[in-house]
């Protein structure tokens, strides 16, 4: 038998020297070759996502093709990891990228507040699960947790877990509700010893998403439950994340944390919705030695 | 939950170091062939027509030739700085003062590439280190010291103050630059004139600056910049004209100083080695914690005089911490020091190697368990891994003497008190680090611990503000922010 840690009991994060440590991979040079496969890399752990009120099922069609087909001028290209959207939008996104190896998360558990009974929850994973995600992008009861409810929230999160059958769990914290970083380390060990496959950042809903200490902070969590337990829990940054230079700052810091072995999509993603662009404008100009216009980039 | 045991977990770092490469370009910095001293304002041929060449540690090629200073040199030097005492430097008002040291500052932030470069070519350091620290802080210390100058009765209230003279300065190879604006600002600040020595193996950047003075239009023989080993220290230490040695270096040269200055009314400050305790405590921030040692043992390839040697980590999180530091070692990148990406550069010279191996010989032989990273070493140069020890004791060579490299001494400990007697058990007391999250805990070490300087949950943190100078064979006296002004001035 396995006994849980005091949750309350997790390492504490110091401010400075977390913020410093974080600011020490944006002074990495990232060249050549090794900018190249970065931003491939990146392009690769993307999740495509669009989690709108106006969403239909054109909108989600037109962006699973992109999803596909990123540029199709440069040759080769790999597609995005996932496309994330809303339970409703599952079917017609299965449907969509049927056969491209691109996966479908939805985001599930009254997303973005999680506001909701944990039945309700739970038909919502199930619905979504039934749709075909998979994966489930659930969120934490922000509002327990900052309570102190740590057992309620841990058992939600298992509870969600088992009613993902065969679809990764996503856990997302919205560090951005929790705000100090002591705070996501306590949400990131409960979300992991409760069954997550991935923890994530943010909902993209509200400010601040993803930064690189609260990754950081994240990332070793997964680090140290890595060392307690030998099992690998995937990382995703969300929100916040539109341009390559940032990405590849991401991807120095999780190789300097967690290593080669996180070093693709099975374990890392991005999850965002304008990064692929300007990321597609940086391999243009590696391939040609100039920028190009926007225009030539299309905006599904 | 299959619950692996630690030691079988290790993470792959193989790729973290495969960057490519971005070298930084040497082009950017002009460094003459030959370089003579900087006597009266202008460069001079030394006495004795000889010189000896300066190094790049990372490929053993030549740089550059300096001269090679005697007493002849020395006397010149100190004359010249007596002279520009009496005629100018003394009778000028600080607000006058301030406006020269203002402009060396702002000069050597105009060519802060340059001096980065030259940094890390002569001295080894990664071009990132000498970039963003190094030339940087050295400008801030003449800002920080320019805007003393005219404010003096301020720093000493209802007192008045007389400069001392001519100041003898005697710097080290481990941060040539920043040493140098260490003794020069604040000196030139209280109204000193300065002969400065800088070391042998580093003499580039205090030349260059000497190049900047000339050029800030300083009145001549204010600065004098004299090259040479110890030879030419030992004749400005004993010239009957210096009124004030201040001396960074090590233990045993400081004793040399300090016996061949007794007995005249030379002051002296003298900051000397150091074997700095890190600690950490059980309920520590740890993975903050662990790059703070990493901090503060691989800073500048561990040439740093309070470089953090001696890490005491409380047994409850003793192996955890060791697990972090191995795995953290395998991503730092040793090489070429022009390279941006790298993170430890070269040892200084051959013979610093040899010392540092000496002693890596000598923890094994002491029965101490030794760890280097896995890192690919350059063909040419001289180069040594990051290195921990562990199972190491208090009666152990490599935890009791200064290595001067990247070589870690791990031990544990049990309790507060143990720890303190263990931390202040050695001869030296230049720095130490506390990691906890408690705050009365950091009070509590802070009071008893016997080190000049002692940062709570973070190392290596300089600033022109604050003072820094050791107790017991660290040295006596302070530099730095507001003390600083103390070791140049007499009060009346």
């Amino acid at each position: 038998m396995t006994f849980l840690p005091d949750f309350s009991l997790s390492p504490h994060i110091d401010q400075v020297g977390i913020e410093e440590r974080a600011s020490r991979v944006t002074k990495r040079s990232i060249k050549k070759e090794t900018k190249l496969n970065g931003l491939l890399l990146t392009l690769n752990m993307i999740d495509l996502t669009t989690l709108e009120g106006k969403d239909t099922d054109g909108k989600v069609q037109q962006m699973c093709y992109k999803a596909r087909h990123l540029h199709d001028v440069y040759e080769g290209l790999p597609t995005v990891a996932a496309v994330c959207v809303y339970p409703s939008m599952v079917r017609t996104a299965k449907k969509a990228v049927e056969g491209s190896g691109v996966k479908v998360a939805a985001v599930a558990t009254a997303f973005p507040s999680g506001q909701a009974p944990r039945d309700v929850k739970i038909r919502d994973t199930k619905y979504a699960v039934n749709e075909g995600a998979d994966e489930i992008d659930m969120v934490i009861s922000r509002g327990k947790f900052l309570q102190g409810e740590y057992n309620f929230v841990f058992d939600e999160i298992a509870a969600v877990k088992e009613a993902c059958g065969d679809a990764r769990l996503k856990v997302i914290l919205e560090t951005g509700e929790l705000v100090t970083y002591d705070k996501v380390r306590r949400a990131s060990d409960i979300a992991m010893y409760a069954g997550a496959d991935f923890i994530k950042t943010s909902t993209g809903k509200i400010a601040p998403a993803a930064t690189l200490p609260v990754t950081l902070v994240m990332l070793e969590a997964i680090r140290d439950f890595y060392y307690k337990t030998g099992k690998r829990i995937a990382m995703k940054p969300a929100g916040g994340i539109s341009k390559s230079k940032l990405a590849l700052h991401y991807l120095v810091l999780l190789n300097e944390v967690l290593g080669e072995e996180w070093m693709n999509n099975q374990w890392f993603r991005f999850g965002a919705s304008s990064l692929a662009n300007d990321v597609l404008m940086q391999i243009m100009k590696e391939k040609t030695g100039v920028y190009q216009s926007a225009n030539y980039f299309s905006i599904d | 939950m299959a619950k692996a045991k630690n030691n079988t977990i290790k993470l792959k770092f193989d790729s973290a170091r495969k960057f490519a490469p971005a070298p930084e370009s040497r082009s950017a910095a002009k460094i003459n062939a030959r370089y003579d001293h900087f006597i009266n304002g202008k460069f001079e041929k030394p006495q004795s027509k000889k010189y000896f060449a300066t190094i790049n540690p990372a490929t053993e090629e030549k740089l550059s030739e300096v001269a090679d200073g005697n007493t002849a040199d020395v006397d010149k030097a100190v004359k010249a700085a007596r002279t520009a005492y009496d005629k100018y430097w003394k009778k000028m008002p600080g607000a006058e003062r301030a406006k020269y040291i203002y402009r060396v500052a702002r000069m050597l932030q105009e060519r802060a590439r340059e001096f980065a470069i030259i940094e890390s070519l002569d001295g080894g350091k990664p071009i990132r280190e000498s970039r963003d620290f190094d030339v940087p802080t050295a400008a801030n210390h003449f800002f920080y010291y320019a805007g003393w100058a005219d404010k003096l009765e301020y720093a000493f209230p209802n007192r008045k103050t007389q400069p001392l003279g001519v100041a003898g300065q005697i710097i080290p190879w481990n941060f040539p630059l920043l040493m140098a604006a260490w003794k020069i600002a604040p000196a030139l600040a209280t109204g000193n004139t300065v002969v400065l020595k800088p070391a042998e193996s580093t003499p580039l950047t205090a030349l260059k600056l000497a190049e900047i003075i000339q050029e800030a239009d300083l009145p001549p023989g204010v600065v004098n910049i004299i090259t040479g080993a110890g030879v030419t220290g030992a004749a400005l230490v004993n010239h009957p004209g210096v009124d004030k040695i201040a001396f960074t270096g090590s233990t045993n040269v400081g004793k040399i100083i300090q016996n061949a200055i007794a007995g005249t009314p030379k002051k002296a400050t003298l900051e000397l080695g150091g074997k700095a305790a890190n600690i950490i405590f059980d309920d520590a921030p740890i993975n903050q914690a662990v790059e703070g040692v990493i901090n503060g043992i691989f800073f500048n390839q561990g040439h740093v005089c309070c470089a953090g040697s001696r890490l005491y980590v409380q047994e409850s999180v003793f192996k955890t911490v060791v697990q972090k530091l191995k795995d953290r070692i395998e991503t730092l990148i040793v090489g070429e020091p022009l390279d941006k990406r790298t993170d430890i550069g070269a040892i200084k010279s051959k013979e610093q190697l040899g010392i540092i191996n000496n002693y890596l010989k000598i923890g094994q032989k002491e029965g101490a368990d030794m760890h280097q990273s896995s890192a690919v070493l350059p063909a040419k140069g001289f180069w040594c891994r990051p290195t921990i020890f562990t199972n190491v004791a208090q009666s152990n060579r490599i935890a009791q003497e200064e290595i001067f490299g990247p070589v870690l001494a791990i031990q544990s400990f049990r309790t507060d008190d143990e720890v303190i007697e263990k931390a202040n058990n050695t001869p030296y007391g230049l720095s130490a680090g506390v990691w906890t999250d408690k705050g009365s805990k950091i009070f509590n070490l802070t009071t008893k611990l016997r080190a000049g300087v002692v940062w709570a949950n973070t190392f290596n943190k300089f600033d022109p503000t604050s003072p820094f100078g050791g107790y017991k064979e660290s040295g006596y006296g302070r530099e730095g922010g507001l003390y600083g002004l103390n070791a140049y001035v007499k009060i009346v």
